[in-house]
């Protein structure tokens, strides 16, 4: 299978990535090659197999309901790019 | 005193409690050695100041008696650990600048044993590679060259700014993050020791996330006790990691000099593969009569769906990093590039601050888990993943580790090698099974290649079992007995 | 309004679904610590973790999961012992880390169903599909300036239980009693305040119509409605424009709409933007969400008695109509009051006096029921007093009056006002020879057969009393001695 350069493009805009025509016609090659490889893994037999989100064997800690965090505005906006009266501040979206 | 950064971890420990030399002189003599060998690129951010500093307060303490446990060892510090108050960047654009408000857990629990980091070192953009070739920051110089070869040569990714420094002897260890050979891959380029640990057996918290059911941190060091002793002070288990698997810690060291008898080592007949470089075959086939030699049983044995590994893991790791750098989007910290509305902002901010491989990943993943493929592609592969750990579980049935070369190749010249994304992703044919498995995996320099470049070879054990790995791999490090250094040190010293 | 829409070309009929989003009580957030409390500065209650800064962890909260299995049961659900967390992947500035933590194939809490309780009088049943643990979104704001949002990320990571219907409801009444419902399940398990003003209980709503008997049609998502009356109006508003757009030959495009709650109509949220692809995927940085059946039984085991069984046990304990039990059952501190008062009295009566004369009086004062100057236990004794005759329903009302403005029992009330009625028999008897013996023309026109009188000698004799005589004494009093 093939990542054409329209693919390529719808999932650039799902990724929030800026690609340029010229960009699509590298990453579909690319791409299209890293694809084939994958694609090797179609020859594999799973019936019955699970699929394997996480190597770990055990039961899931959950915390205890208390407030342990937050409370720290300053730190939180410290590395923002733009900022205003304790908010983030981003363009609009264009509806 | 040039000796001073020659020195392992364990001798500077006993020296600096004989009160042979000081912390403080320990660290001067990195720093000076770091600035000396600025054009290996190993730091991003040097923090000497900073260094100096907790030198001083480590001094106090030895004054005092009251040592902690690896105190005044200076080290590297992979610039994928957030540190508090110093940058951290990722070898990334997108965070230039950044200057994380917490420290990560490991990074933390280093401080706290007096491990005193010397920079921020440098690798593969996001920890993605096998190179440092895609730092946004410059590529980093591996030390060792070709006999008669002036080419300058790749240290391995993504922790190359780790595994150069501490084989250049410009920190005595190193922290390096692994997810499919990340650690193991530059240790066996550089000619040093790197475990990438269990999955779980190190927090994540505060890495910056690559792959999250893959990423684990581990050290880099010159020795296998070395890095005992710096895994020791890494790993635990942290509630504010969900994959931390609450098991304690054993004293790593004290698993050094154990007898091997009896052990047995499987050779998996899976990893010979084509195009492995017929030097590391032979010293593959040299460790095991090596480890026999010791007392061990050399026992063949098969993990079939070794050769799947590869593609399963460029669909599972690209598909959570996907996921793992939407965050970077200019709104909340990082660069941000200007854009006439929201979508322009963020398509440009990433377009921009991301590089090629990265993008690369992120787009390959976006794809396997977009609608219509996910099952094909995503939870195939998660099925894969089900069958290789298996392969591993039976596998250590028969044997307590196994034995395998870590990489296909010695270090290759930069630009060599690199034409295209999947040549480069077969560097990790031999590391990855064990990330895709969560088995902890260590390489080590058993030999040198003919033109002088070392070569690693790799043990991997059953979880949690990193003692008997340290184990054997010490016995192999005894009878490999290498001893040879980079070229550019080399030089330096004649 | 009925189920069935008439239309210009026939019958119509409704098919609703509900999709609503209750915010669990907690402390602190679904996956972090920062305080999950309403109306702080912004972004004061941040942590990292909700920041999406890199290499924070999502960590879940062991409350939140409790609160959604106790839920589960209160909806007569099944419990899914095993769950899953999973990843919903999208864009947007109050989404710090570029995807929701929500649940997708495998829920806490599968199919459920509660009753709803109609005006009418009758009871529907309405399936649950499902309940699932999911983080809440920061909030953006967009007239702050013209080019520019404004960001607070203070929301961002609350814990949030989105709780979906089947598509039983039909009609924009079933879709009121059953938000009613839910909120009063809520409140009663103590899971979430369903304060809709606040926003810890919002709606999105699904509406289709179809001819009656034949498949389900097209159906438009409302979103975020947060009143039960601006559910009912967009019910009906959206109901009535889709029947339009299908009698004049058009066709319902599946979209997400906006209620307009000044004008009262819906309008399309459609942007420029494909649909969203979400690429859910299980979140790596957590692991399945396992639960023991003795967790869940021990849950079931500390449930408080839920709605619908409290509303049918009054019926049938106390003998109230199924109207004064609905009414009554609303919420969990109302019948905690109402059997209180009627601990030891007349269940009817305590039940009118509370919701009559209570709440009538809460309400112009513009107080809550906990906020009542007048207990649980006062309101017993009051009711203790009418029993006992020692004062009558219409001197009580007075007493009733006073215990309100002063806070003081019944008792001391009467004893203060000397309220107390009068029942002995030779007091009235004297009285109401004299009121007769003043009256004795109208007496012989009563016997005559001017029945009316009789409420005139009442009056008379309630007035020489000071309405202190009690009524039913002197009435039997009066009739014996007027037969003459």
């Amino acid at each position: 299978m093939s990542i054409d350069k329209d693919t390529v493009g719808k999932i650039a805009r799902l990724a929030r990535i800026r690609v340029t025509e010229e960009d699509k016609e590298k990453l579909s090659a690319e791409l299209t090659n890293i694809l084939t490889m994958i694609e090797e893994l179609n020859a594999v037999d799973t019936t019955g197999v699970e699929p394997m989100t996480s190597v770990v064997q055990v039961k899931m800690h959950q915390r205890d309901d208390v407030v342990t965090d937050g409370g720290i505005p300053d730190k939180i906006l410290a590395n923002a790019p733009e900022k205003a009266a304790g908010f983030f501040v981003v363009p609009k979206v264009v509806e | 005193m040039t000796n001073l950064t020659h020195m392992t971890i364990r001798a500077a420990l006993d020296g600096l409690k004989k009160k042979e030399f000081t912390a403080s002189e320990l660290v001067d003599a990195h720093i000076a050695a770091s600035e000396a060998a600025r054009h290996l690129n190993c730091y991003i951010t040097e923090t000497f100041d900073l260094a100096r500093d907790a030198a001083k307060e480590s001094d106090a303490r030895y004054a005092k008696g009251e040592a902690l446990p690896l105190d005044g060892i200076p080290i590297a510090m992979k610039d994928l650990f957030c540190t508090e108050g110093v940058q951290t960047t990722a070898a990334s654009k997108i965070l230039k600048g950044f200057i994380p408000p917490y420290e990560s857990t490991v990074s933390g629990n280093m401080k706290r044993d007096g491990l005193i980091s010397l920079g921020k070192a440098n690798l593969d953009e996001f920890a993605m590679g096998s190179s440092n070739t895609t730092s946004a920051y410059g590529h980093v110089l591996n030390p060792w060259k070709r006999e008669g070869d002036d080419r300058d040569l790749v240290p391995g990714g993504s922790s190359g700014g780790s595994a150069a420094a501490v084989a250049a002897r410009i920190a005595m260890g190193a922290t390096g993050t692994d997810t499919g050979g990340s650690i193991r891959q530059p240790a066996a380029f550089c000619g040093i020791t790197g475990i990438k640990p269990t999955y779980g057996r190190c927090s994540r918290f505060g890495i910056v996330a690559f792959a999250s059911s893959l990423d684990q941190a581990g050290p880099f060091a010159r020795t296998v006790e070395d890095c005992a002793l710096l895994l020791e002070s890494m790993a635990g288990y942290d509630p504010k990691d969900s994959t931390s698997v609450n098991l304690p810690v054993p004293r790593y060291a004290d698993a050094i000099g154990g007898s091997v008898k009896g052990l047995k080592v499987g050779v998996p007949k899976e990893y010979r593969v084509e195009g492995t470089n017929p030097e590391i075959l032979a010293l593959w086939d040299k460790g095991a009569q090596m480890l026999k030699d010791a007392g061990a049983e050399i026992v063949e044995v098969s993990l079939p769906y070794t050769k799947y590994a590869l593609q399963t893991y460029y669909v599972i790791a690209p598909a959570e990093c996907s996921s793992n750098l939407a965050r970077y989007d200019g709104v909340r910290f990082g660069q941000r590039a200007e854009g006439d509305n929201l979508i322009d902002t963020y398509e440009k901010t990433r377009a921009e601050g991301f590089g090629q491989e990265v993008k690369r990943r992120i787009l390959i993943g976006t794809y396997v888990l977009s609608a219509g493929y996910y099952d094909a592609y995503y939870n195939q592969a998660r099925r894969v993943r089900k069958l290789i750990w298996q392969d591993f579980m039976n596998a250590y049935q028969q044997c307590d580790v196994l034995l395998t070369p870590t990489a296909p190749t010695p270090a290759f010249a930069i630009g060599e090698n690199q034409q295209d994304p999947v040549t480069m992703y077969l560097n990790d044919v031999f590391t990855i099974p064990a990330s895709m498995a969560g088995v902890p995996g260590l390489s080590l320099p058993v030999g040198l290649s003919g033109d002088g470049l070392p070569l690693g070879l790799q043990l991997l054990g059953r979880p949690f079992e990193e003692e008997t790995v340290f184990k054997v791999a010490h016995a192999l490090e005894q009878a490999a007995h290498f001893t040879a250094l980079p070229q550019t040190l080399q030089r330096k010293a004649a | 309004m009925s189920a069935i829409i008439k239309g210009e070309t026939g019958d119509w009929e409704m098919v609703i679904g509900l999709e609503i989003h209750a915010q669990v009580l907690t402390n602190s957030k679904l996956f972090s610590g920062a305080s999950a409390a309403f109306g702080a500065a912004p972004n004061a209650q941040v942590s990292p973790v909700d920041a999406g800064m890199p290499g924070m962890l999502p960590v879940i909260n062991k409350v939140a999961v409790e609160k959604a299995v106790r839920t589960g049961l209160g909806l007569n659900a099944k419990i899914n012992l095993e769950s899953v967390f999973e990843r919903k992947n999208y864009f947007y500035p109050d989404l710090p880390q570029g995807y929701q933590i929500s649940q997708y194939e495998k829920p806490i809490v599968g199919e459920g169903e509660i009753e709803i309780d109609l005006p009418d009088g009758t009871v529907k049943k309405i399936g649950i599909e499902r309940l699932h643990l999911e983080q809440d979104a920061g909030k953006s704001l967009h007239d702050q300036h013209p080019q520019k949002s404004f960001v607070d990320l203070n929301r961002s990571g609350n814990p949030l239980m989105e709780i979906v219907s089947k598509p039983d409801i039909r009609t924009a009444e079933e879709a009121a009693a059953y938000v009613t419902k839910i909120r009063a399940i809520l409140r009663y398990l103590d899971t979430c305040d369903g304060n809709m003003d606040e926003g810890s209980m919002r709606c999105d709503v699904n509406v289709s119509v179809r001819r009656p008997g034949e498949p389900f049609g097209t159906r438009c998502e409302l979103k975020n409605i947060n009143s039960v009356r601006f559910v009912q109006q967009a019910i009906e508003y959206e109901a009535r424009r889709q029947v339009e757009v299908l009698e004049s030959g058009g066709k319902i495009v599946q979209e997400t709409r906006l209620f307009d709650t000044k004008n009262g109509t819906t309008r399309s949220m459609r942007s420029k933007e494909d649909a969203h692809d979400y690429r859910y995927f299980p979140d790596p940085d957590l692991l399945p969400l396992v639960l023991d059946p003795a967790y869940v039984e021990e849950i079931r085991n500390t449930m408080p008695e839920l709605p619908d069984v409290k509303k049918h046990r009054f019926m049938k304990e106390y003998g109230l109509s199924l109207q004064d039990a609905t009414v009554l059952i609303g919420e969990r501190e109302r019948a905690a009051f109402f059997e209180k008062a009627a601990n030891g009295n007349d269940p009817k009566m305590a039940a009118n006096w509370l919701l009559t004369e209570l709440l009538g009086a809460l309400n112009k004062a513009e107080k809550d029921l906990s906020e009542s100057p007048v207990t649980a236990e006062q309101l017993g004794g009051l009711l203790a007093l009418i029993k006992d005759n020692t004062i009558s329903g219409k001197i009580a009302k007075e007493v009733f009056a006073e215990m309100f403005q002063t806070g003081k029992d019944a008792a001391t009330i009467v004893e203060e006002k000397g309220l107390k009625q009068v029942t002995d028999t030779g007091a009235i008897e004297k009285l109401v020879n004299e009121v007769l013996a003043e009256n004795a023309d109208k007496v012989e026109e009563y016997r005559a057969g001017k029945d009316k009188l009789f409420g005139f000698f009442v009056g008379q004799i309630m007035k020489k009393s000071g309405g202190k005589m009690n009524p039913g004494m002197v009435n039997d009093l009066l009739k014996e001695k007027l037969k003459g």
